[in-house]
């Protein structure tokens, strides 16, 4: 008599701590082996992109905030390249410099939230007492800057919003100082910890033919040792006048990953410091008064800024027809925007290209024959969000 | 890596394209420094094959599959590929024009990336793939109906979902507006805004 095999299926998730949002995950498990993931996302859906078509361009921005909210400034990015490329128009230097500041801070945020839950997740809770007391400094700048801790609708097609507030940049070459050291502190926690290497060694390993089949990108595809980065290959902004080196990982595996993201924090910093120290002086969004409004003390006094106010807060700017797809190095990975405009003053189709979404997709691969536990491990270095997913 | 995109070598690359695959190639152009092939449905896969393993053009990463609705238009909806070459640093988009009720080939045996985003493309449009695996929706709720990205989809739905007390358990219903949804058409300063309650009731 042969033994007849029986399969458990086990619902992961939509409301599980480590699912890291709301991902229903449907395992088929023999014993404690897991045979196949299905992953039903979908349960964060906003329509984002049929909400982008019915407004305007600037209505738009904070829409991409929402995505990966984890470092939401690096989606705003994405989306003003897109309509910079479109309409020809030269962001003044100062403003690059200001973006590349909030984009890395940003990376700094999403990498210090994903090492930390990851960790949590195979077992370590003070990692993510120390990360959390960063983030909230890192916060802080995001608010002094933009009004907002999260959701910081900073970035402008043209520039950014407003200068750094007096002060700002001080602070923030002072946490430069401080931070590596954090850094130190959570190596000394996990890097040589028995426990978080059991977990995470030799887990979820990517070759490179796959991770280059399945659309990885970002650490994704760095942990597997491809040196890929659209910071250096594609540069965009001032990312080409500042030196930073690329971290890749050699196995594959979730604690490849873990020090990639870990090695890409130190660099972040680097790049922070080198942009506050050599930070011009001038403007920091674009003269153009056809796409920026006019800085408001001129309103009271001249007409044509009124009129630019106006119009500019009512109709919008209109972005002449084109086609263009842009993509930045987003924490996750690359995360790009398809953007269809025709002539109006809102987009005809805005396609947003979530990093997450193609990492998600290989969880079935992912996971095949490893042992239930190590569900959450890979789930975590997936780094994943469900805003972006699930848009 | 540090292969930086020049303007050059795209148009070595697209004449390249062009002399091999000849005929199923409609016409190409490049736009924002990458690279925009149009060709026929029925080519998509010879295509695909050959941008992914030729090597001088080594397409060997999907990054992303999306269609467009123009609506009214004869060739409703637009597909766009989105390949990237790693190693000679490009960006290339694939594009060709289908009707409604055509079904596409599913690039899953190729790129095995591609069967989320054909799934997403299938939810949010309604095209079908030929030979894709699991054609299921993918962000919209179990059960929906109709296609949300399509132009004629209205912005708030059909239906609206909240828990009922007298049934203990979410119930659906069709969307009923508390508040007019505004739709303010700024391009035109001399026009009023149209209001969809008054639209709905007009068609009643």
């Amino acid at each position: 008599m042969t033994k007849e095999k029986k399969t458990l299926n086990l619902n992961f998730g939509p409301q599980h701590p480590a699912a890291h949002g709301v991902l229903r995950l449907i395992l088929e498990l023999d014993g404690e082996i897991v045979e196949k993931a299905d992953p039903h996302i979908g349960l964060l859906h906003r329509g984002t992109e049929k909400l982008i078509e019915n407004k305007t361009y600037s209505q738009a921005i904070p829409y991409f905030d929402r995505l990966d909210y984890v470092a939401p400034m690096n989606q705003e990015h994405a989306f003003a390249l897109a309509i910079e490329k479109i309409m020809d128009v030269e962001v003044p230097i100062r403003g690059q410099y200001i973006r590349v500041i909030f984009c890395e801070i940003g990376r700094i945020l999403s990498h210090i939230l994903n090492i930390t839950t990851q960790a949590l997740d195979v077992g370590a809770l003070t990692p993510s007492l120390w990360g959390f007391e960063e983030r909230e400094k890192l916060m802080g700048f995001y608010e002094r800057v933009s009004g907002s801790r999260l959701h910081a609708n900073y970035f402008r097609p043209g520039g950014v919003h407003k200068d750094l507030p007096r002060g700002l940049d001080i602070d923030i070459l002072e946490f430069c100082k401080t931070f590596p050291k954090i850094i130190d502190d959570l190596e000394t926690l996990l890097t040589d910890n028995r426990i978080f290497k059991q977990r995470n060694v030799d887990i979820g390993i990517v070759t490179k033919e796959d991770a280059l089949n399945y659309s990885f990108s970002g650490v994704m595809l760095r942990g597997s040792g491809i040196p890929w980065d659209l910071r250096k290959s594609q540069p965009y902004d001032c990312y080409e006048q500042i030196d930073f080196k690329i971290p890749i990982g050699k196995n594959g595996d979730c604690y490849d990953r873990y020090l990639c993201r870990i090695e890409e924090m130190r660099e972040s910093v680097k790049i922070i410091e080198q942009c506050l120290k050599n930070l011009p002086k001038g403007p920091v969004k674009s003269m153009d008064n056809k796409l920026t409004p006019p800085p408001k003390k001129e309103i009271k006094q001249s007409m044509e800024a009124l009129i630019h106010h106006f119009k500019l807060f009512t109709e919008g700017y209109r972005v002449k027809k084109d086609e263009i797809y842009t993509a930045v190095e987003a924490p996750k990975g690359e995360f790009g925007v398809y953007l269809i405009s025709d002539g109006t003053n809102r987009p005809y189709k805005c396609k947003i290209r979530a990093p997450g979404f193609s990492h998600l997709q290989a969880m079935d691969y992912l996971i095949k024959g490893h042992m239930l536990a190590d569900v959450p491990a890979v789930l975590g270095s997936l780094d994943i969000v469900f805003g972006e997913i699930d848009r | 890596m540090d292969l930086y995109k020049d303007k050059m070598s795209l148009t070595n690359l697209e004449k390249k394209i062009n002399s091999e695959l000849t005929t199923k190639i409609n016409s190409s152009r490049i736009n924002h420094e990458q690279l925009e092939i149009c060709i026929e449905k029925e080519s998509l896969l010879d295509v695909v094959i050959f941008l992914k393993k030729n090597e001088s053009t080594k397409f060997r990463q999907l990054i992303d599959i999306t269609a467009v609705d123009y609506i009214g238009s004869e060739n409703r909806f637009k597909m766009i590929y989105l390949f990237l070459s790693h190693e000679y640093n490009f960006r290339t988009n694939l594009i060709f024009n289908i009707n409604e009720n055509e079904i596409v080939n599913s690039l899953t045996k190729i790129f095995p990336s591609a069967n989320w985003m054909e799934r997403e493309v299938f939810d949010m449009y309604g095209i079908k793939f030929n030979d894709h695996p699991d054609l299921r929706r993918i962000l919209t709720d179990y059960g929906f109906s109709g296609h949300p990205l399509r132009k004629d989809f209205p912005i708030t739905g059909h239906t609206e979902v909240r828990y009922s007390e007298e049934k203990k358990k979410v119930v659906y219903e069709p969307v009923k507006l508390e508040q007019n949804y505004r739709n303010f058409d700024y391009a035109s300063p001399w026009e009023g805004t149209e209001y969809i309650k008054e639209v709905q009731k007009k068609n009643d």
